[in-house]
């Protein structure tokens, strides 16, 4: 909200230089977001009256016109259509600034001289309005500095209030909170306004929901409609509000100075004369003074007329049917105090928010309705004639009761760290309208009307520290007791992992786990278990991410979009599964990588496309770094990849991930050019899985014998499950298998093809005799013809 | 030959042994002046001979100046030696000449994620002061993230939260956590106090990604339960952090009012600008400070949530965006930086 100085120190007279009081209000919790000084730069601009107007002998559209600027007479030239004789109007003489930082400047205009300038609204810095000069009231002496005249020697503090402050959204609120601070008084006068003893009311309020409306005042009066004065429209366009009418005015001018909203209705235009409170049927509509119909359902509030039609959404906006305007004679105000969360909710279905609904959310002060409601009539008969009906209609179930609150001082201190006595409680309290009795243990707080958010103890203890200020609290270090500061296994062992494929020259990416269905759907989701979002703000955001891939792969097309071809991107985060059981989803840890483009060694060597083995280095450096016991690769045709270019990554017995080339077509759909390669893996899985056995063996130290074997086989038979059966068939001797070579031939036959391995024997106590490497060679030799239809090579 | 016939016939060969040694350009050169000098018929070779013919007396001199002899010729020939044999290494260097600027094999490292980065030097803090990582799911329940947190439905608090809605349970039930706050509740739930953890994570609200907002974020929240625990170790906690967090001892802090339902009193935390030390600069929009979270003491509602007694207990809590710390330090201005993974931008940290 915005506060106006002049409009706080009406109530307490604050007099702290401006750059302590932002400060006051800062550490109070009211943050200031902006300090404006309407009046900076205007300097020198009096008031001056307007003697005589004359044509300018060398201009059709200019005329001279003769001032009187309190301590001389001078003339200028104007071009504004609207000077009259008798017209007080803000003169800019020469060496007067202006905003813009513009300086006057005595000058001839068609061969007249010019001492200076009339100004517009405009000119000012008062809005838009240049149609022509400002007209001043007559009342204003001239020679008297504008800015006082307009308000304009006025600092204006742009306040940001935490929602649990309504009291503090309105200008005494801040008063309030200023006079505690710096220790003078706040005084907010009440208002009796004058009775028109020739009106009588005969207004009707029934209240039908009084859970809803615990209290409502409707108080008839008769108005003649027009502008506002110019100190009014003043202080509201400061605020930040816009002028439309006297009455109109009035309601948004209480609500700014005290926090209530009002409503005003034309009378003349509620029939029945009075007003229901009810709860909207279903399907029932109003069509709010923003011109839009608003369609209701059986939990908004409506503000019916005696007729029971709606006339307004109570607490929210009023409907368009019994809006004031320059024909209304006769007005029924409302002053109501409406349940908070009923607002909250109405507002929030119907996304409808006003200046009125934002303050009955968070609670205003029920017991002042009546109060605020006759401060509302009193400026009423100043600016709009009010004739004021003798008693207004002041509806309300019970009283409301001040909750009285138990205070020990002990508590305080415990919870803050301090060391204040009862003295220092009372007097942190007591400013704030904080009735406080007893001491020590036995403090007795009432917290005033208006602070719906003082509640309980703690919320006071706040309040103390809050006035105390939170620089006069110490500063300890607390250290854990019973525990060793650390990361988990799980928690390090996830640095491992991302270390490790930084290491293989991988950059890690975050992405978005939000996606289209469709992303999730080429890479064959199981669909039944994707997590729709409820609230999407675009198709491409619709549900959470049942893989990382898909927005990796946007990733890489990003960066290929940008000219960055070549790319290796890996990403840790959570996927989402509909859970088979429970509420919440099954959320997996997931680890996933891509290599796209080419992998640059030139011009040592030369650069080549990434292939799917750039993938499996990854996928076992992963594995080797976190020591994962037992994995193998095992054929298999993952979606979204390459029918025969891609392998299931199985530990233990159970799939964990896939590992492969992306297919065309998918990477065409994410708009990833270029060989693309990729894995993802169920990091959660691997982190569970057994891990190698680390108690030492000695390496030996005696020779190894190394041999190769060839053999034709099945281009199918993967040479890993080669391997696995020379190593099972040739026990502990057989320290290293590798397969070192690969071709086909058409000699060797279709799909069939030659695979060399390099065996490297060794025993841990003995050289190994030939005739044992001998032996070794032939049972490795049978079991592979035998298990794979194998031929050995000569 | 007498004594003084050998010596004048040794210096006569050193003199010669020099030139030959001194104009030889090849290593057979060498070998051949090491022949002639030092060999069978070299003038050493004669000296010895002619020695067996000296007196008792004048044999060891005539033996010295035969060593120094043979020392000296030797010394001149290894010298030469390895002049030749560098020249005949660089000339057969050449050809085998490799540009090291041309790179290498292209195996290089990669790089974490700025966020990773300022994710594990967070946690490595709050570890040294003895705190653990705890963590919770993101895929939350209103109970976890607004209810137990002291925000009933339609409370105002909720306008601060734009919230990402998932279809499951019933309507507004499961959502996408939109704080780290969550995890604090299930950390109490599980864990009996004292409790001293920071709760690190994304976090999630429905905006469009754009310049200034995106719908994943990081977190980081710090969260003590203890007998006594008071402000005065809130404050105190935040400023040992801030001074390892910036490395510097001299960055103040500054706490003022705030509001947060889940902690009474809340306070919020900025600290003094580390670019322009509190003198006002872009950074910190001429103010001199940085907003960087939110604190306070644990809402007595959350303990009775939890099943805490708030007699017994007292905590604290903080935490804020990771993202923002990063652009802070680094001037990035964009937040969707950091989900586009521009591989340059992911290059640079």
């Amino acid at each position: 909200m915005r506060a106006p100085l002049s409009w706080i120190r009406e109530f307490t007279p604050v007099d702290a230089p401006v750059d302590e009081i932002v400060g006051a209000l800062n550490q109070l919790g009211l943050e200031v977001e902006g300090v404006e000084e309407p009046g900076r730069e205007i300097a020198g601009v009096v008031v001056a009256d307007v003697l005589q107007v004359l044509p300018h002998p060398n201009a059709d559209k200019l005329s001279l016109v003769d001032i009187n600027d309190g301590t001389r007479e001078t003339r200028v030239v104007c071009g504004a259509p609207n000077v009259v004789a008798g017209m007080h109007v803000p003169f800019a003489p020469a060496g007067a600034t202006l905003p813009g930082g513009f300086t006057l400047e005595r000058r001839k205009i068609r061969g007249e001289t010019s001492d200076g300038m009339l100004c517009s609204a405009k000119e000012l810095g008062l809005g838009e309005d240049h149609s022509g000069i400002l007209g001043l009231d007559a009342s204003t002496v001239p020679g008297t500095d504008v800015r006082e005249v307009l308000g304009l020697d006025d600092v204006v503090f742009d306040i940001a209030v935490t929602p649990n402050r309504p009291d503090a959204m309105c200008i005494v609120g801040v008063a309030r909170e200023l006079a505690a601070h710096f220790g003078v008084p706040l005084s907010v006068p009440g208002a009796e306004p004058a009775r028109d003893a020739a009106y009588a009311s005969d207004i009707s309020v029934t209240i039908e929901s009084p859970d809803r409306c615990p209290r409502y005042l409707g108080w008839s009066a008769r108005v003649a409609m027009g502008p506002s004065p110019a100190w009014m429209q003043q202080r509201l366009v400061k605020a930040g509000m816009r002028p439309i009418s006297n009455v109109v005015d009035v309601t948004n001018y209480v609500l700014l100075e005290r926090n209530q909203p009002l409503h005003a209705f034309d009378l003349g235009r509620l029939p029945g004369r009075g007003v229901i409170v009810r709860l909207a049927k279903a399907k029932e509509s109003i069509t709010t003074l923003d011109g839009v119909a608003r369609s209701l359902t059986n939990e908004d509030l409506l503000i019916c007329d005696a007729k029971s039609k709606p006339q307004a959404i109570a607490g929210i906006m009023g409907g368009s049917d019994s809006e004031v305007d320059e024909t209304t004679t006769e007005i029924l105000l409302e002053a109501a105090y409406f349940e908070r969360m009923g607002i909250a909710r109405s507002s929030k279905r119907l996304k409808l928010r006003s200046e009125a609904s934002a303050r009955f959310e968070r609670g205003i002060d029920p017991d002042a309705v009546a109060s605020h409601a006759a401060r509302a009539m009193a400026l009423l008969v100043e600016v709009a004639g009010a004739g004021v009906d003798s008693t207004p209609i002041d509806e309300h179930v019970a009283p409301f009761t001040r909750p009285h609150i138990s205070l020990r001082t002990s508590k305080v201190n415990r919870l803050l760290g301090t060391e204040l006595t009862d003295t220092d409680v009372l007097a942190a309290l007591s400013p704030l309208g904080i009735d406080v009795e007893g001491s020590g243990d036995a403090i007795v707080a009432t917290p005033p009307s208006f602070r719906p958010d003082l509640e309980r103890e703690v919320d006071l203890v706040e309040e103390v520290a809050r006035r105390v200020g939170f620089a006069s609290i110490g500063r300890t270090v607390p250290k854990p007791q019973d525990q060793i500061g650390g990361l988990t296994g799980a928690q390090q062992e996830r640095r491992v992992a991302a270390d490790a494929l930084v290491g293989a020259g991988f950059f890690e990416a975050v992405t978005l786990p939000l996606v289209g269905p469709s992303d999730l759907e080429r890479f064959g989701a199981p669909t039944d278990r994707v997590i729709a979002v409820a609230n999407p703000l675009r198709a491409e955001d619709s549900a959470l991410r049942t893989q990382i891939l898909p927005g990796l792969l946007r990733a890489v097309a990003t960066n290929q979009a940008r000219g960055l071809a070549d790319v290796s991107l890996f990403e840790i985060g959570r996927v989402f599964l509909a859970a088979k059981k429970g509420l919440l989803p099954d959320e997996k840890l997931h680890l996933a990588g891509v290599v796209a483009g080419s992998i640059h060694r030139s011009p040592i060597e030369g650069d080549r496309p990434a292939d799917v083995y750039d993938a499996v280095d990854a996928v076992r450096v992963l594995l080797d770094a976190l020591e994962i016991a037992d994995h193998a690769l095992v054929p298999g045709s993952p979606p979204g990849m390459h029918p025969t270019r891609a392998a299931m990554v199985r530990v233990g017995g159970t799939e964990v991930g896939s590992v492969g080339q992306m297919s065309a077509r998918v990477c065409e759909s994410l708009g990833v050019t270029g060989s693309t390669v990729a894995f993802e893996l169920d990091l959660g899985a691997l982190l569970d899985a057994p891990r190698r056995d680390r108690a030492f063996v000695t390496p030996s130290p005696y020779p190894p014998a190394t041999i190769d074997l060839a053999f034709v086989v099945a281009v199918v038979v993967p040479a890993a499950s080669i391997e696995s059966t020379l190593r099972a068939a040739s026990g502990e001797m057989l320290e290293d298998v590798h397969c070192f070579d690969e071709f086909t031939s058409d000699a060797l036959g279709d799909g069939r093809r030659s695979l060399a391995f390099r065996l490297r024997y060794r025993a841990a106590d003995r050289t190994l005799k030939d005739a044992e490497v001998a032996a070794l060679r032939q049972v490795g030799i049978d079991a592979v013809i035998k298990t794979h239809g194998a031929e050995l090579r000569a | 030959m007498n004594l003084a016939e050998a010596q004048s016939a040794l210096d006569a060969g050193l003199l010669e042994a020099r030139s030959a040694v001194e104009t030889a350009t090849l290593i057979d050169d060498l070998e051949e002046a090491s022949r002639q000098f030092l060999g069978k018929r070299s003038p050493a070779s004669a000296a010895n001979e002619a020695i067996k013919g000296l007196s008792a007396e004048e044999r060891p001199a005539a033996g010295q100046a035969v060593g120094a002899y043979r020392a000296a010729v030797t010394e001149l020939i290894d010298a030469r030696r390895g002049v030749l044999q560098g020249v005949a290494e660089a000339a057969g260097a050449e050809g085998e000449r490799l540009d090291l600027t041309l790179g290498g094999h292209g195996r290089m490292r990669g790089h974490l994620h700025l966020i990773t980065q300022i994710q594990r030097e967070l946690e490595d803090i709050f570890v040294g002061l003895g705190y653990r990582v705890a963590e919770g799911p993101e895929v939350e329940d209103d109970w976890h993230n607004f209810e137990a947190l002291n925000i009933p439905p339609a409370h105002p608090a909720r306008s601060m939260q734009d919230t990402i809605y998932v279809q499951l349970g019933n309507e507004e039930q499961v959502l996408l956590r939109t704080h780290t706050s969550p995890v604090q509740i299930r950390t109490m739930e599980t864990h009996e106090p004292p409790i001293y953890v920071v709760a690190p994570g994304r976090t999630y609200r429905n905006e469009t990604l754009d310049a200034r907002h995106s719908p994943v974020f990081h977190q980081i929240e710090c969260l003590a339960v203890d007998r006594n625990l008071t402000m005065a170790d809130l404050f105190g906690t935040i400023e040992a952090f801030v001074r390892q967090l910036f490395n510097n001892d001299s960055v103040r802090t500054r706490f003022r009012s705030d509001f947060f339902p889940y902690t009474e009193p809340s306070a919020e935390l900025a600290v003094s600008c580390v670019f322009c030390h509190g003198n006002g600069c872009r950074v910190c929009s001429h103010t001199g400070w940085i907003e960087l979270g939110g604190c306070g003491m644990v809402d007595p509602n959350v303990f009775v949530a939890v099943g805490y007694d708030p007699e017994e207990w007292q905590g604290f809590a903080f935490g804020f965006g990771l993202e923002r710390l990063a652009m802070i330090r680094y001037g990035i201005d964009e937040i969707r930086t950091f989900v586009e993974n521009d591989v340059r931008f992911l290059a640079r940290y």
